[in-house]
């Protein structure tokens, strides 16, 4: 059974929040909801796991027993251990002492937070609260496991733990959805929405979403001036420039499009458009 | 000083933005002053009796202020006026009989036995002659504090341990982001509910039970009634208390506006309910809030109770107003509960952190 949401629209008073988002959560596969803030990334998950219902649209979840979710604010309770936040998890769940046990003990081993076993969760670091948080999420084997933010604000390390945890619950079956910031990031995933304003931008593999770039991507130590500065971003130490058409050479030197240039791309574009329009009208 | 400056401008921007606690800065003083003025009053204007014995009629016709004839009943005697005191249907008899006149009191109610004592002594000595009266208290025959408060404190505890304490329960887990969790987990409604208050249920429970132990112990506190009578009021009484907690807690956004709201529920029932100030010397207009405050009527079981060794079926119209109490109070904080849990409920608090979000 696939999971999902079709034609999607959220609003919040006079602000739209969401607008016709679709979005298939199949089994087994990781799917990142990537934007910038107040892309709609958030009301996007939390319709999904029925915390908001939509204005319009189909939501398609599993029971609330089989569904897995971490709020972008807090999945803890920081008065409570690492033993205990699971505990409370495991038996609201419904799953075993000896379940728990044996799966917590993987995850925590993994994770690295054996030893913070009787440690607060509020004295945890913020990495090692996101993983509980994580493993909080997945203990009951969900079949739609949804992470609002995971990794933001995390160390390279706790991230690749994180990302451990995220790949073993797809691996047991669970269609995974986590919204995030981080474009690089993203790239892990089997399968990238991109949002923009609340409405859908880009969709796809995260190969697909590169090599669906119009026109060409080219690489400056400098920020090109004129009519091209509004078509450039700075990504390290380089600019990149995007020229929509292929007729014009482009200056600097070329780069294949990866999921950051694609997304960043299509954000232009639809900005220029939107430029474009007002323009005309004015 | 442009730091300090700055420091005023910031709190004051942030005072503007919690317009509860504002509202509560300006209108709770005028308020308290008003009510509290009015009620805060030890002095006993009236004070209702019955007259019993032979020569009832004959005292009822000369009794002057501040006794207020309720009843007269020439073939009553001390056993009638006994029983009539410890159902607590008046504070005070007075008994006719050959020998000569013998005023009883309840010495459950202080101020109205004071008072009582005082007038007696006053007619007395302004009577030509002399006349013989004696006035005799009864189950709190010393008029110490301690026999009226230590119930009344229980009462209080009770009150404070379920509304206060509770009320931050529920806007704790919406500060810290955890009731969203909550909402989605497989938890109902109900379930989430009375696991909230069930620790609190118990915690209150057993504070009753030690200050009532250690009343009788350190003060000698009587207890003459039915522990079960007690303890059935006190059960009846926590459900109003913890169920005006959650009710708090649903409605407020943080835990400063649960506390502010909660002691603005706590203040008059402390004030109003007979607790402190007798009833019976508050105007009726303020007594009239007493007789809408739940703890009024706890106090009222309480000290029966204890004191005066009142049973269930006499103190019976307490026991019914707080399973009003209970189950209105009850009723509104399941509906509003509820609401801050279900989806469709939670599309405005939803909206307006969204667009907080967005606005940032």
């Amino acid at each position: 059974m696939s999971w999902g949401v079709r034609g999607m629209t959220v609003r919040f008073g006079d602000h739209t929040a969401l607008e016709g988002v679709s979005l298939e959560v199949p089994p087994g596969r990781v799917t990142t909801v990537v934007g910038g803030d107040g892309a709609g990334k958030t009301t996007l998950l939390r319709c999904l796991v029925g915390a908001l219902a939509p204005d319009d649209g189909e939501v398609r979840r599993p029971e609330e027993r089989r569904i897995g979710y971490l709020s972008s604010t807090s999945g803890t309770y920081p008065d409570l251990t690492v033993r205990e936040n699971l505990d409370f998890a495991a038996t609201t769940y419904g799953l075993s002492a000896t379940e728990t046990r044996d799966r917590a003990a993987i995850f925590l081993d993994r994770t690295g937070l054996t030893d913070a076993h009787d440690r607060l969760a509020g004295n945890l670091s913020g990495g090692m609260r996101q993983k509980l948080g994580v493993v909080r999420a997945m203990l009951h084997r969900p079949e739609l496991l949804v992470l609002d933010e995971p990794t933001t604000g995390i160390d390279p390390v706790s991230r690749s733990d994180l990302w451990w945890l995220i790949a073993r619950a797809a691996a047991e079956g669970a269609g995974v959805v986590l919204a995030t910031a981080y474009l690089d990031e993203a790239e892990r995933a089997s399968w990238v929405l991109a949002l923009d304003d609340g409405r859908p931008l880009a969709e796809g593999t995260p190969e697909t979403i590169a090599a669906a770039v119009p026109g060409t991507i080219a690489v400056t130590a400098e920020r090109p001036g004129g009519d091209a500065s509004r078509r450039s971003w700075r990504r390290g130490s380089r600019w990149r420039t995007w020229t929509p058409t292929e007729d014009v050479a482009p200056r600097g030197a070329r780069v294949q499009p990866d999921l950051h240039d694609a997304v960043t791309v299509a954000a232009l574009a639809r900005e220029l458009e939107r430029e474009a329009v007002g323009g005309e009208a004015a | 000083m442009t730091a300090v400056w700055a420091m005023i401008v910031k709190e004051f921007r942030q005072l503007r933005r919690d317009r509860r606690t504002l509202a509560m800065l300006i209108f709770m003083p005028i308020l308290m002053l008003v009510v509290f003025g009015y009620a805060a009053s030890f002095d006993v204007k009236e004070i209702p009796v019955r007259v019993l014995g032979p020569a009832a009629d004959r005292v009822a016709a000369v009794l002057p202020a501040p006794f207020e004839v309720e009843g007269v009943d020439p073939s009553g005697g001390r056993e009638d006026a006994v029983t009539a005191l410890t159902d607590g249907e008046v504070p005070v008899i007075f008994l006719t009989a050959k020998g000569g006149l013998r005023v009883l009191v309840d010495g459950s109610q202080i101020f109205i036995a004071t008072g009582t004592r005082a007038a007696v002594s006053s007619i007395t000595e302004r009577a030509p002659g002399g006349v013989a009266v004696e006035v005799e208290v009864l189950f709190n025959p010393d008029l110490e504090t301690s026999a009226i408060m230590v119930p009344g404190l229980a009462a209080m505890i009770l009150l404070f341990v379920g509304t206060i304490i509770t009320s931050l329960g529920v806007v704790r887990e919406r500060q810290a982001g955890t009731l969203e969790q909550l909402a989605v987990m497989p938890l109902r409604p109900a379930d989430v509910f009375l696991g909230k208050i069930a620790p609190y249920f118990v915690v209150a429970a057993l504070d009753m039970v030690v200050v009532i132990v250690a009343g009788i112990w350190l003060f000698d506190v009587p207890f003459r009634g039915s522990v079960l009578a007690l303890a059935l009021g006190a059960v009846l009484f926590l459900f109003v208390t913890l169920g005006l907690g959650v009710l708090i807690s649903s409605v407020s956004e943080n835990q400063g506006q649960a506390i502010q709201l909660a002691l603005m529920m706590l203040l008059p029932q402390v004030m109003l309910s007979g607790l402190i100030f007798p009833l019976s010397s508050m105007p009726a207009g303020v007594r009239w809030i007493g007789y809408l405050l739940p703890l009024t009527y706890f106090v009222e079981i309480a000290r029966g109770v204890m004191i005066r060794g009142a049973s269930i079926v006499t103190l019976w119209p307490s026991y019914v107003f707080l399973a009003i109490f209970g189950a209105v109070v009850f009723g509104l904080a399941t509906l509003r509960f509820r609401r801050s849990l279900a989806p469709a409920g939670r599309r405005r608090h939803g909206a307006e952190r969204e667009l907080e979000a967005v606005g940032s």
